[in-house]
């Protein structure tokens, strides 16, 4: 019987973008559905009625949300190919938390650049370089955070490049000149096919941005 | 001679909620470690060094090396030490609801516990309607991903969320009687029944710190800051 896959998604997610890697990654064919998030379908309240959000991975009818628990979950059913996560526990234990890190820190410092202004801009354009410099760090020399081949950070990561213009744009900040090896490793990610078809273009991203900004009275 | 690396150390607070949950999943799996109480307003060298990033507890340190993060630490246990009880279910999707519930309780309902104790009047009232119904919605969610299993998980023992759970509701009668509210009562008879269930579990007894000491540490983080 063949896998049945449906993913509830929203185009300029970095959410919904780690999702769409993983199943790139492991080769797996799979529905994609886009959602307006200010109408959500039935579908996405049934999948997911506690969050009401997007992604939801629905595998043979059945819902799987949180991107990164999604995430996990397409590395142990498909585990036979393109492992995401490590095999060590210890290295796992350490790709869990840099996913974490990168939950905690990038998204929140990220929107803090595009929404806000003055000093509380000035406090997340702060956070957000000082967790990008954190990260290239722990990258080191490796090619990728997963080694040799993309893993579990890199899938959790690399999204965040696509909203790279609007962060640097609207926080007047020149995410290269600061994190040179972070440019570095985004570039060689979106290499990969998986990664290249999965992410929007920038410009894209950007002028969403510039209508949300629009929308919350920012401009 | 015992080697000395492969000793495994836990850092934690007696009050903190993430560190008992290390200590119930250590000792469910019956594994002998050393325990460094941390002074949370004076952190330790060796906790600094190991956490540099969040300087937070609880850290395991396992082979002389640190893993952070209560969640994780619980998988890491599992993996490593991977005999029974298994604290996390073998099928995936099982796997991926207890994470679903593990990340709800922390993304919801612990950050809500703490600003409660604080809040008087109308914006109580709201805190604690909106904790009821995070309880109510967790109890439903419970009830449908694993109908077979209400009280303890895994049938007979305890997994990842009873210790998610014991941990959070096993003094709830002394955050009721600080907050002077009802949250956890027979208005949700399944989590009502499971956390009386796990109340009596001895590791829960053994483990989790006693009503008076709870109700003395609440009272001291409501209290008023003098005005200086």
């Amino acid at each position: 019987m063949a896998d049945e896959v449906t993913l509830l998604d929203f185009w300029p997610s970095p959410f919904g973008m780690r999702v769409r890697i993983a199943l790139a990654e492991k080769g797996i064919k799979y529905e994609y559905k886009d959602e307006d998030l200010r109408n959500k379908s039935p579908l996405l309240l049934k999948m997911n009625p506690v969050h009401k959000k997007i992604p939801v991975l629905v595998h043979n009818g059945k819902p799987i949300c949180e991107s990164l628990i999604a995430v996990q979950y397409i590395d142990e059913v498909w585990s036979d190919r393109s492992p995401l996560l490590p095999s060590d526990p210890y290295q796992r234990a350490q790709a869990r938390f840099w996913a974490d890190f990168v939950d905690k820190k990038i998204y929140d410092a990220g929107r803090k650049v595009w929404t806000t202004k003055g000093e509380e801009q000035e406090a997340g354009k702060k956070e957000f370089l000082d967790a990008l410099k954190l990260l290239e760090e722990q990258l080191g020399d490796k090619p990728y955070f997963g080694g040799d081949n993309i893993g579990y950070v890199d899938v959790s990561l690399v999204p965040f490049y696509s909203w790279f213009k609007a962060y640097e744009t609207f926080g007047n900040i020149n995410i290269e000149k600061e994190c040179p090896k972070f440019i570095a490793w985004a570039k060689r990610c979106l290499q990969k096919e998986s990664v290249s078809k999965s992410l929007p273009d920038q410009n894209k991203v950007f002028d969403f941005i510039v209508e949300m900004r629009k929308k919350f009275g920012l401009e | 001679m015992e080697d000395k690396l492969s000793e495994v150390v836990l850092f934690g607070s007696w009050y903190s909620p993430y560190t008992s949950r290390v200590k119930l999943a250590l000792k469910l799996k019956g594994i002998p470690f050393k325990y460094v109480e941390e002074n949370l307003s004076n952190k330790s060298e060796l906790l600094l060094k190991y956490n540099p990033i969040h300087k937070k507890v609880p850290v395991l340190l396992h082979n002389g090396m640190p893993i952070c993060e209560s969640l994780i630490i619980l998988e890491y246990i599992d993996e490593v030490w991977n005999h029974a009880p298994k604290l996390l279910p073998e099928d995936p999707y099982q796997r991926s609801r207890v994470r679903f519930w593990a990340n709800y309780t922390d993304q919801k309902i612990m950050p809500a516990s703490y600003p409660l104790l604080l809040l008087k009047g109308e914006k109580k009232q709201k805190a604690i309607e909106d904790m009821e119904e995070m309880q109510r919605v967790l109890e439903e969610g419970i009830k449908q991903d694993f109908p077979e299993q209400f009280s303890f998980f895994n049938g007979k023992t305890i997994g990842l969320l009873d210790i998610f759970m014991g941990v959070n509701c096993y003094n709830y009668k002394a955050f009721h009687e600080v907050t002077n509210s009802e949250i956890i009562g027979p208005k949700n008879p399944k989590i009502f029944m499971w956390v009386n269930a796990l109340k009596e579990h001895p590791l829960m007894k053994d483990t989790l710190p006693p009503h008076d000491k709870v109700v003395a540490m609440l009272k001291t983080m409501i209290a008023p800051t003098p005005d200086v």
